[in-house]
């Protein structure tokens, strides 16, 4: 306001306790958008967690239904981790690759993550359909609720993922990598990693943890 | 084709419902016409539903609030009319009607009150108080108010088509899973509260944002008016609590329709886990609402007592603990259910903690009018009455955490008063002190102080007459949501309960009373300085109502009580002001996204209700096709050029000249 020029002497804050560092005023976009982001995610993992509380609660109420340790595949569940936690690493190249605006790289970088992340997804819907057509789909007991209902919902997540991925795609097709862009790509990548770290937790506390006879 | 909606949704057997539908029903297609044939749609499209604008959002949320009260508050009338007459007979409102009314009511009352107001004061003052333009993420904020509205159309849906939970506003199971409530009521309740969840959860997001990042020059943390602080801490507890709600009632929801295991009594489910779950986002959801409360009591003491907040820090302190703290008590609403001694007394002891940072609120407000020049305008009024009325709610929290009294009073009548204590003396009182103080700074004039002092003092005695009965009724062994009962010592304190609801209607008709005289006397009470209360923060230096772009330079704040201080300054500098050099202002530009995202989302809850499948997948594919329009969006701001911002900003700067000139002559 143009009433503070008048003030000319920079007065003391009167709580004024050792140095005190003066705010310079509202973030540049990129900062507010990955900041809000960010906490966005946490409120995803905080989601998430209360799954995982249920399957915590709900992982020993069998109801004379199998048990995990009986229906867990490790090899399935290994060709899954490596291919999520490759696709991290692709990821972060296509997130490199835009940051130089470099459209090759880019797109490789992005098909290569969509292609994992589909393999993923294949894997993990072979696995519930076999469970399904075993007769152990998620109504035949607590246990088989709570792990269909966390599993599952990291696979929605990387569903979500992979569409979101295809427009990011179609964007800097049709765009280029505008500012606005490469602040969706940023959130992009943010998200794809959150669900890399959302899955080690589901692989220690489900399939490593279930496996346990 | 209709999944499970037919002819028999409509209960034509139930005069209540239909007529309440009917009238509702005409009310809008009346407004509706009206709007139409005036040509007012177009004005409305683009300055209002497509708008992006926090304070044009702000005043929405707080419309959708206010009718949202008219209706929560018509079945609290229902409720207490069936239990003054329902002494030893059926009263007049058959049991699963009633049941449907005391959910609808608790529902509404939370998620569509008082949520929506409160957001709404926040979305509308906080860039404000920071000098800032608008908050972090301008169309994802209308976005979040109309997914609140979805929800809350939906809730009022189901009054004509179909029926509302009769469960009670947790809905919970078993009585909520599909064996004991069978029909589409719990559907509504869960899918309005998803829709509008996400809706609040993207305002938590958005303003937490606002409030870290985009603060003006100079305002550091510790110059941050309360309000902003109370948001701050609001909002942090929105963005931890509510995703999980929305796990449990996605839980909720997958048992019904899928038939999953979460809380069913057989195949291992666990009921207990849905109370951990609900409780552990519903305590924190009670100082959701009430922190911005007290926040605008905070701003509203200190303004009108003419004097600094007392303990500033203190106070942040005080807020922040309150923040944690309130994450930590959740057991407290299930002492009775088994959990032993030892847990029930950590609880015990953990919830009683609240009651200090809390205290020391109180203490720091009657210390900050000590010694102030008190101006009791309608604002102060309603803040001095929430002090006298919450100290009673808080004294009966505590009452409540004692497990042992807990045990005695648990579902009570009490507990009905106690929660109303704290929510309506708390919360909407709150709510109302902000809507009499900011309404200037919102439309550019006052409202009428003579009606506002009648509503407060109608609504602060009907509210005492109501609730201190219910207290005595929880004590003599009452328990809550009575449909009839045969106990002669409750019936008069029933109808006292009664007669104290009459009297709080005959508030909230002063306070529609008062918006109408208001508008029609509007230039007689235009606020033409931007500052009619003589304010302290950022929100008054600029004018009323305030240019799209808030202020025509970013602030520079030197200290607390930023605008305080420039008048002060102004009046010791005399006033020797140089035109400033304006400069073009980037605004994000309007946007349809919301209003039509929220268009799919109705048509996706409802036809989730309803069990309609190529609906749901029509619905859906909507608002993806909407979200990735908006992202192919080319140019999502314009520009004000220079020489419009100066002449809007010319005229403030005239009048605020005169202010303070009027101001150092005395
Ligand atoms: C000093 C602070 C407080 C304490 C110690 C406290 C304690 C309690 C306890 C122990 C209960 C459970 C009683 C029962 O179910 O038997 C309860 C219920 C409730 N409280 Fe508070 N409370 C406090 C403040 C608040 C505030 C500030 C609000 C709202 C803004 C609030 C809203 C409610 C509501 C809505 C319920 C009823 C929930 C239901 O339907 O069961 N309380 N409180
Ligand atoms: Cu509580």
């Amino acid at each position: 306001m143009s009433m503070t020029a008048t003030a000319g002497h920079a007065h003391a804050d009167p709580h004024h306790i050792g140095v005190v560092i003066e705010h310079t005023g509202p973030a540049p976009k990129r900062i507010v958008t990955a900041y809000g982001f960010w906490i966005f995610l946490l409120s995803d993992i905080v989601m998430f967690s209360c799954f995982f509380a249920a399957y915590a609660v709900l992982a020993g109420q069998t109801a004379g239904g199998p048990k995990g340790s009986e229906i867990f595949d490790q090899k399935n569940v290994a060709i899954e981790t490596v291919c999520l936690l490759l696709s991290s690493f692709t990821c972060g190249m296509a997130s490199i690759a835009a940051d130089v605006r470099n459209r090759f790289w880019f797109y490789l970088g992005m098909a290569v993550t969509c292609a994992l992340g589909l393999i993923f997804l294949t894997i993990e819907f072979r696995e519930f359909a076999d469970l399904v057509a075993r007769g152990y789909g998620p109504s035949r007991s607590a246990f088989l609720t709570a792990f269909f209902s966390l599993v599952g919902c990291h696979g929605l997540h990387v569903s979500a993922g992979v569409l979101w991925l295809l427009t990011m795609m179609a964007q800097v097709f049709a765009k280029g990598f505008r500012a606005d862009i490469q602040r969706r790509m940023m959130c992009f990548a943010l998200f794809w990693h959150a669900l890399d770290i959302i899955w080690v937790a589901v692989f220690s506390v489900v399939y490593l943890l279930g496996s346990a006879p | 084709m209709l999944g499970k909606l037919d002819w028999s949704a409509i209960p034509f057997d139930q005069p209540i419902p239909l007529v309440a539908g009917a009238v509702v029903l005409v009310a809008i297609l009346g407004v509706l016409a009206w709007v139409v044939i005036k040509g007012h749609l177009p004005y409305l499209w683009r300055e209002w539903i497509t708008s992006v604008d926090h304070k044009r959002i702000g005043v929405m949320y707080v419309l959708l609030a206010s009718v949202m009260l008219l209706r929560g508050g018509s079945d609290a009338i229902m409720m207490r009319i069936q239990q003054a007459v329902a002494y030893q007979s059926q009263g007049y409102l058959p049991p699963e009607h009633y049941n449907q009314i005391f959910s609808a009511h608790g529902t509404i009352m939370i998620f569509f009150v008082a949520m929506p107001f409160v957001i709404g004061l926040m979305n509308l003052i906080v860039p404000l108080q920071l000098g800032v333009r608008d908050v972090a993420f301008p169309t994802l904020n209308s976005v979040g108010f109309w997914l609140t509205a979805t929800g809350a159309l939906l809730v009022n849906i189901s009054l004509v088509v179909g029926e509302f939970a009769r469960t009670g506003w947790l809905a919970f199971p078993p009585l909520s899973e599909l064996s004991y409530s069978p029909g589409v009521g719990v559907d509504y309740y869960a899918w309005s509260l998803q829709i509008s969840g996400v809706g609040t959860l993207v305002a938590g997001i958005n303003l937490v944002t606002t409030v870290l990042k985009l603060r003006t020059k100079g305002m550091n943390y510790l110059r941050m008016p309360m309000f902003c602080w109370t948001t701050l801490a609001s909002n942090l507890l929105i963005v931890a609590a509510f995703p999980i709600l929305t796990a449990t009632l996605a839980m909720l929801l997958l048992d019904r329709y899928l038939g999953f295991h979460f809380f069913t009594n057989e195949a291992g489910g666990n009921v207990m886990m849905f109370m951990n779950l609900i409780w552990a986002w519903g305590h924190p959801e009670v100082y959701i609402l009430v922190l911005p409360a007290f926040g605008i009591f905070s701003e509203v003491v200190s303004t009108f007592s003419g004097k600094a907040l007392f303990g500033y820090r203190s106070m942040v302190l005080a807020t922040m603990a309150i923040c944690v703290i309130s994450f930590m008590v959740w057991l407290h609403h299930f002492f009775t259910m088994g959990a032993g001694p030892d847990v029930n007394a950590i609880f015990g002891i953990a919830s009683m903690i609240i009651a200090v940072p809390t205290g020391v609120k109180i203490y720091n407000w009657l210390f900050t009018m000590y010694g102030g020049r008190i101006r009791f305008a309608t604002p102060m009024l309603w803040a001095v009455g929430f002090m006298v009325t919450f100290i009673v709610g808080g004294l009966t929290g505590v009452l409540l955490a004692v497990p042992p009294a807990d045990f005695m009073l648990h579902n009570s009548m009490f507990l009905v008063a106690h929660f109303h204590n704290v929510i309506i003396g708390g919360v909407l009182f709150g709510a109302f002190a902000g809507f009499e103080y900011w309404f200037p700074k919102a439309f550019g004039f006052r409202l009428d102080e003579r009606w506002g002092k009648a509503a407060f003092w109608f609504t602060f005695l009907g509210f005492f007459i109501t609730f201190m009965p219910l207290y005595v009724a929880g004590m003599l062994g009452m328990t809550r949501r009575m449909q009839h009962y045969d106990v002669a010592v409750w019936r008069p304190w029933m109808l006292v309960a009664a007669v104290g609801m009459a009297v709080l209607t005959i508030g909230v008709i002063c306070q529609i009373m008062q918006l109408v005289v208001s508008i029609r006397d509007r230039e007689a009470l235009r606020d033409r300085t931007g500052d009619p209360w003589d304010g302290r923060s950022l929100e008054w230096a600029t004018s009323s109502p305030p240019p799209v772009f808030n202020f025509a330079f970013n602030p520079d704040v030197r200290g607390e009580d930023a605008y305080w201080e420039m008048k002060a300054h102004a009046k010791q500098q005399l006033l020797e002001h140089e035109e400033p050099e304006y400069q073009d202002i980037e605004m994000p530009r309007n946007s349809p996204t919301g209003f039509v995202c929220a268009f799919f989302a109705t048509i996706m809850g409802f036809a989730l209700i309803w069990h309609i499948w190529w609906m749901v997948i029509l619905g859906g594919l909507g608002a993806f096709a909407t979200f990735v329009l908006f992202a192919w969006r080319d140019h999502d701001e314009y520009v004000i050029p220079a020489d419009r911002v100066a002449r809007i900003d010319r005229v403030n700067l005239e009048e605020r000249r005169r202010l303070v000139s009027m101001a150092g002559a005395i």
